[in-house]
C-alpha cells in the first residue's frame, strides 16, 4: 500500500547554526500508529512542525498522500490535524467557538454532529460553552486535541499528548487513540512515556541527534533487542553455582536463593525447558518462577548507550 | 488520494478567520469605541467650538467642519495601524499562530482576513465619529460614495502596515513604536488642524514631503470639494502606499520573515 507520509532526505539547520535534523528517511503506512521516540532536543517536534508547514525544511522532500508538502500545501494540510507539545490556546474563546474556528481554519463548513461527537469523545461537551482560559491544563489539552480534530484529519500528530496529564486522561487518551485508529486515521505520536508506545504504537522510530537511529515494528524491536529474564527461588540457599549448570548465563543473587537467567527471546522455545530439565536433573528444588520481558525503557537506554 | 482537490480559495478558513477578529473587537467594543470617540469629541469642543468660532472660515468652511475629515483620517490611522498589528502579533506571542500557519490557508487569504476585520473596525469607527462630528457642527458630505470608497481605501492601506508592523514588532512596546512616534505627529502635521497653504515657507514646501497631507487633503476634497491638492493625488498617494505594503507582505510570506523558523 502506498504510504501515507513518506520522508526523503530531509534536512533542517535552524538559522543559529543548530543542525536539527541530520538527513532523515521515513515512510509511515496508511492507518499505523506511529511513535517517535528521543530525548530532549533529539528533533521529535522540528520533523513534525516541518510535516505540517510550521517550519520550512532546509533541504529534502516530504509528501503526504502524495501531494508535496510545499507544492500542494492546501491539499496535505487539509489532511493534517496537530496537537502542540506547547499548550498554545486562546483564552477568551469558548471550547464550542474555537473548535468551530479550527473547523473553518481548514477549510470545512460547520457540521454540528462531528464537532459534538468530537467533544463527546473527549469530555468537553459540558465544558462547551466555558471560556477556555477557565479550564485546567488538562482540560486544556483536550480542547487541543479537539481543535486538531475538528476537520477529520486523517493524519493526526500528537506531541506529546500526555505530557503532565494526569493517569486518567492518558487512560482516555489511548482509548480515543484506539477509536481514531479503527477509523483509519494514522497517527504518528511522540512521547517520553516509553510504557506509551509499548502500549500503542505499531511501529517505534528512535531519534537522536537529528538522526533516526532505529525504526522497527513494535513487536520485533522487542523480539530483536528485548530480553527475557527467568527468575527461580530456590527452596534452600546455595553457595555457589552448581558445575552441571556451568554451561549457562546464570547469576546468584547474595541471599544464595534466587537465581536468574536471561536470554534473548528469539531461543526462549528452547531454551526455558531445557535449562528446567537441567535443574531438576541435578535435584534442585524451586518453590517460585517467573519470567520477565525488558521494557522498550531498557531497550532505548541501551540503544543510547551504545551509540555513545 | 482519499480526498477530493481543496477548493481554490479557502473561503471558510477566511471566513473563520474574519470572524474571529471581528469576535475581539466586540469583546472590547467599548473600549475600543468609547476611548477614540471620546478624544475626538474632545477636539471638536476644544478646536472646534471653542477656538474655531474665533478663526472663522478655512478655504470657505467654517473650522469647526473643516477639521472633521482630518480628525477622521487620524482615527482610521492610528486604529487601523493598532488593530492590525495586535491581531497578528497577539497569536504570534501566544503562540496560537501554530494553528494558522499549518492551516490550508494561503498569505493572501491570511492578509485578507485579518487586514479586512481590521479595516472593517476602522471603517466603522470612522462612520460612528462622522455621526458623532454632526451633532457637534453641521457637515454636509459632497461626495458620499468618493468619501466611503476613500475611507475603504484609508483603511485597508493602514491596516495592511499594521499587519506588517505585527510581524516584524519582537514585543508590544514595537506595537505602539510607529503609530505612536511617526504617525500621530506626521498626522498632527499633515493639515489636520490647518491647510498648509495657511503655513509660511519653507514649512509649506515641507509639509509637501509629508506623506499624510495627501492622505488627509484627499478625504477632506471628498467632503468640501477641495483640498490640499486635487483628489487624484491623493488617490494615487494611497495607491503607491498600498502597492508598497504589498510588496512588503509578499516578501514576508516568501521569506518566511518573523513568522517561521
Ligand atoms: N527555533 C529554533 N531555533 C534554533 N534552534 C532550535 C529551534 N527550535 C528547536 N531548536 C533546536 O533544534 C533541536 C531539536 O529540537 P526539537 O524541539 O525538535 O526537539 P524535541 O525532540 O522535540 O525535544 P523535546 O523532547 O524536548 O520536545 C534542539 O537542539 C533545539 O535546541
Ligand atoms: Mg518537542
Amino acid at each position: 500500500m502506498d504510504p501515507i507520509l513518506e520522508i526523503s532526505g530531509l534536512i533542517k539547520t535552524y538559522a543559529d547554526g543548530t543542525s536539527a535534523l541530520k538527513p532523515i528517511d521515513l515512510d509511515i503506512r496508511r492507518g499505523e500508529i506511529f511513535a517517535l521516540l528521543g530525548p530532549n532536543g533529539a528533533g521529535k517536534t522540528t520533523l513534525i512542525s516541518i510535516v505540517c508547514g510550521i517550519v520550512t525544511p532546509t533541504s529534502g522532500s516530504v509528501r503526504v498522500d502524495g501531494h508535496d508538502i510545499i507544492d500542494h500545501y492546501r491539499e496535505t494540510r487539509s489532511r493534517i490535524g496537530l496537537v502542540p507539545q506547547e499548550l498554545h490556546t486562546d483564552m477568551f474563546e469558548t471550547v464550542l467557538d474555537t473548535v468551530n474556528f479550527s473547523r473553518g481554519l481548514f477549510g470545512c463548513g460547520r457540521d454540528d454532529d462531528h464537532v459534538e461527537t468530537v467533544l463527546k469523545g473527549l469530555s468537553l461537551w459540558d465544558k462547551r460553552d466555558q471560556p477556555i482560559m477557565n479550564l485546567s491544563g488538562g482540560m486544556k489539552r483536550r480542547v487541543l486535541i479537539a481543535k486538531a480534530l475538528a476537520h477529520a484529519p486523517r493524519l493526526l500528530f500528537l506531541d506529546e499528548p500526555t505530557a503532565g496529564v494526569d493517569v486518567e486522561l492518558r487512560r482516555d487518551m489511548w482509548g480515543l487513540i484506539e477509536r481514531l485508529r479503527e477509523t483509519g486515521v494514522t497517527i504518528i505520536l511522540t512521547t517520553h512515556y516509553i510504557e506509551e508506545a509499548e502500549h500503542m504504537a505499531d511501529r517505534i522510530g528512535v531519534i537522536h541527534n537529528g538522526e533516526l537511529i532505529l525504526v522497527d515494528r513494535k513487536a520485533d524491536l522487542m523480539k530483536k533487542l528485548g530480553r527475557k529474564y527467568l527468575t527461580l527461588h530456590l527452596q534452600d540457599p546455595i553457595e555457589a553455582i552448581p558445575p552441571e549448570l556451568k554451561d549457562w548465563d546464570l547469576a546468584i543473587d547474595e541471599t544464595g536463593q534466587t537465581l536468574e537467567h536471561h536470554f534473548s527471546t528469539e531461543e526462549e522455545q528452547t531454551e526455558v525447558p531445557q535449562l528446567l530439565r537441567e535443574i531438576s536433573r541435578i535435584g534442585l528444588e524451586f518453590t517460585d518462577l517467573n519470567t520477565r520481558q525488558s521494557s522498550l525503557e531498557e531497550i532505548f537506554v541501551n540503544l543510547l548507550q551504545e551509540r555513545r | 488520494m482519499s480526498q477530493s482537490a481543496f477548493p481554490r480559495f479557502n473561503l471558510y478558513g477566511v471566513r473563520a478567520l474574519y470572524l474571529f477578529e471581528m469576535n475581539r473587537f466586540r469583546r472590547t467594543l467599548w473600549q475600543s469605541l468609547a476611548a477614540p470617540v471620546l478624544t475626538t469629541i474632545l477636539y471638536f469642543v476644544v478646536f472646534g467650538n471653542a477656538i474655531g468660532s474665533r478663526i472663522g472660515e478655512v478655504d470657505g468652511v467654517s473650522y469647526g467642519a473643516f477639521i472633521v475629515p482630518g480628525l477622521i483620517m487620524l482615527t482610521v490611522f492610528t486604529q487601523s495601524l493598532s488593530n492590525a498589528s495586535f491581531g497578528i502579533h497577539m497569536p504570534k506571542f501566544s503562540g496560537t499562530i501554530y494553528e494558522i500557519l499549518s492551516a490550508p490557508l494561503s498569505a493572501f487569504e491570511m492578509v485578507i482576513a485579518y487586514v479586512g476585520a481590521a479595516a472593517t473596525k476602522s471603517v466603522v469607527l470612522g462612520l460612528i465619529i462622522l455621526a458623532t462630528a454632526s451633532l457637534f457642527t453641521t457637515i454636509q458630505v459632497e461626495y458620499p460614495l468618493l468619501m466611503f470608497f476613500y475611507l475603504v481605501l484609508v483603511a485597508f492601506a493602514f491596516s495592511l502596515a499594521g499587519f506588517i508592523i505585527g510581524i516584524w514588532a519582537e514585543g508590544f512596546e514595537e506595537l505602539q513604536f510607529i503609530p505612536m512616534l511617526v504617525v500621530t505627529p506626521l498626522t498632527f502635521l499633515g493639515g489636520v488642524f490647518y491647510s498648509i497653504d495657511m503655513l509660511p515657507d519653507p514649512w509649506r514646501t515641507l509639509s509637501l514631503f509629508n506623506p499624510i497631507v495627501y492622505m488627509v487633503s484627499g478625504f477632506r476634497w471628498s467632503f468640501f470639494g477641495t483640498g490640499d491638492v486635487t483628489i487624484w493625488i491623493s488617490l494615487a498617494a494611497i495607491s503607491a502606499f498600498i502597492v508598497l505594503c504589498m510588496a512588503l507582505a509578499w516578501w514576508i510570506f516568501r521569506t518566511g520573515y518573523r513568522l517561521k523558523t
